[in-house]
């Protein structure tokens, strides 16, 4: 359990998705001018880590993994190789399943994700999440947790740049700075804040 | 009308529109309403009025931050006296040395501290000064807007916040790491999201690791090694700071070794005092600060940890080492980047000090956590507001409806 919760405060805050590894840069930057709608973006990703970081570690740990089919009788076989595919075509699945929901149940967070939503399936963030999951072996229960918090350390770092980026709004950029110039340094001091977390040694 | 005023508006017509240094406006503004209060009335309706502009303010923060200077100047050089007695050494080299010598070296003569002290603290001080104003003015008059006292503000705090050992060229690109990508590339004072004094120091800290922690920087003579009490209660907690000797009263007084302008509570209390009686630090901030460390730190005391000493440290231990008080004081109410809500100003105080007590005690990466706690808020300042906003507003659509 214990593990657990370090696994958990150590995908949320000291390796940071957005913020250490910079991915999902696209739509971190693309989708963060409204808090409203950074929130938004920020559950659906959360809500995609969730379904794919899972679902994709039973599929490798059942079917590629070196000796994971040996319940059908081919102990030798090893079909890591297909990791990679087997992830994207799982990401790209749930996302379009996620997508057809939205667009019946919550018709207004449908509209404001807009393109941003198919692009999830893209989000280098949402890929890395399982491809992590693979590298550093977690099990089953790992994985969950890992997909939660580190889908919400992604939302939670969205949405504090699209506060900081509304706050921006009354601010007077050099012009050959407004609109990603000014991102791009905006996210590298909220960088510089997060490593307030790095070194820690869980 | 006195003979300066009488000069400035001589001398006026040469910079204004039109005139032979038209383009050095910024600096004749900078100095003319540095002096005497802009002649500039507002127009229009709907107007706060108000007898303290915003360059007032700034230079009240200024002269809150006189106790520290006084302060950073004797410990500094109290600091390299004693620990040159200890080493045996007669004699400082170089130009420092020259002219400390008319002085003596004597830890106990106040006088030759303050000199001693000066002698290191003036030459940060200066080159802050003129690193960040010559990117202040730079951006004042490529981009037409006024040089405002916020860069006072900054450089003191900056160059309180260095350790004595600095080299000058490094000071030279922290301030203006800060000065430019801290503030000036978001429109100037007011409009930046990140405290750029800190900003210019934390760029330091991740840049040059080697000369701005570790045991070798805080005292200034070469090669004296110390550790700050922070770092001694990193590795032994309360019990290695009072073996190397050092009291709680010595760390309350600033008696110890750190960085210039942070060691002493008492002047950053002076200072707090000056402030929140002039009201322009917020108090709700300072209270959020300290509320935040006092509920952290007793927390980690109940938890307990067999083999990390910090997680016993008490709460008035944590408030008198390192940089706490200053960053509480002087940093953490920063107008600009804190929250502007008076209700996110409470969280927005609890969220630094929860999380410099939480650095400090579980980060062993870094022993001082107030610098990276209050850039870390100012992230959160935002959004903190935001929220109070939107309860606010959904509060009174219910009243209403």
């Amino acid at each position: 359990m214990e593990g657990l919760i370090s696994l958990a405060v150590k995908s949320i805050f000291i390796e940071n998705l957005a913020l250490s590894f910079f991915l999902g840069m696209c739509t971190f930057i693309a989708v963060s001018k409204k808090i409203s709608t950074a929130v938004g973006l920020g559950i659906a990703v959360m809500i995609v880590q969730t379904l794919t970081v899972p679902a994709n570690n039973l599929i490798y740990s059942k079917l590629l993994k070196d000796g994971a089919l040996s319940w059908a009788g081919l102990a030798d076989t090893d079909l890591s190789f297909l990791a990679l595919m087997s992830c994207i075509g799982v990401i790209a699945a749930l996302v379009q399943i996620l997508e057809m929901t939205l667009d019946r149940f919550f018709p207004a967070l449908y509209n404001a994700l807009g393109i941003f939503l198919p692009l999830i399936t893209v989000n280098c963030a949402i890929l890395a999440g399982s491809l992590f999951m693979i590298e550093r072996d977690y099990n089953f229960s790992e994985s969950v947790v890992y997909g939660v918090s580190s889908g919400f350390g992604w939302a939670l770092a969205i949405t504090a740049m699209a506060g900081v980026r509304e706050k921006l709004k009354y601010s007077d950029v050099p012009s050959g700075l407004r609109g990603l110039g000014i991102t791009f340094i905006t996210a590298g001091l909220m960088a510089l804040g997060f490593m307030s977390f790095s070194g820690i040694q869980l | 009308m006195s003979s300066t005023r009488k000069f400035l508006d001589k001398i006026h017509p040469l910079f204004h529109k039109g005139g032979r240094y038209e383009v050095l406006y910024p600096v004749y503004e900078m100095v003319d309403t540095f002096l005497y209060s802009p002649a500039d009335v507002t127009v229009g309706n709907t107007h706060v009025r108000d007898a303290v502009d915003l360059k007032r303010v700034m230079t009240y923060v200024w002269i809150a931050a006189l106790p520290c200077l006084l302060m950073a100047l004797f410990n500094t050089g109290y600091q390299a006296n004693h620990a040159m007695q200890a080493m045996g050494l007669a004699d400082a080299p170089g130009w420092r040395g020259a002219i400390a010598g008319f002085f003596g070296f004597n830890p106990n003569n106040p006088i030759s501290d303050l000199v001693h002290g000066a002698l290191f603290f003036l030459p940060v001080y200066i080159v802050t000064l003129a690193a960040g104003g010559f990117w202040e003015v730079l951006f004042a008059t490529v981009r037409k807007h006024d040089v405002n006292e916020g860069f006072f503000v900054s450089s003191i705090l900056f160059a309180l916040t260095l350790p004595p050992n600095i080299s000058l060229w490094q000071v030279a690109l922290g301030i203006s790491f800060g000065v430019v990508i801290g503030k000036e590339v978001f429109g100037g004072t007011g409009k930046n999201f990140m405290n750029p004094a800190l900003t210019g120091r934390a760029f330091l800290y991740f840049a040059y690791p080697a000369s701005m922690s570790g045991d070798a920087v805080w005292t200034a003579v070469d090669g004296f090694s110390g550790a700050t009490s922070l770092g001694l209660a990193a590795l032994g907690g309360v019990d290695a700071i009072k073996a190397a000797g050092i009291s709680w009263w010595g760390t309350f007084f600033g008696i110890e070794q750190g960085s210039m302008g942070e060691t002493s509570v008492v002047a950053c209390l002076l200072g707090a005092a000056f402030l929140i009686y002039t009201r322009i630090a917020s108090w709700r901030i300072i209270a959020g600060v300290f509320l935040g460390m006092v509920a952290t730190s007793t927390l980690f005391n109940i938890i307990g940890s067999s083999s990390n000493p910090m997680f016993a440290m008490p709460w008035y231990w944590h408030l008198t080492l390192g940089g706490f008080a200053f960053g509480m004081t002087y940093m953490a109410t920063d107008p600009v980047s804190a929250a502007q809500t008076q209700a996110g100003r409470w969280a927005f105080g609890f969220l630094i000090g929860l999380m410099t007590v939480l650095i400090r005690v579980v980060n062993p990466a870094f022993p001082e956590g107030i610098m990276l706690a209050i850039l870390f808020s100012n992230i959160f300042a935002p959004l903190i507001d935001y929220v109070v906003v939107q309860a606010n507003i959904k509060r009174r659509v219910k009243r209403n409806a």
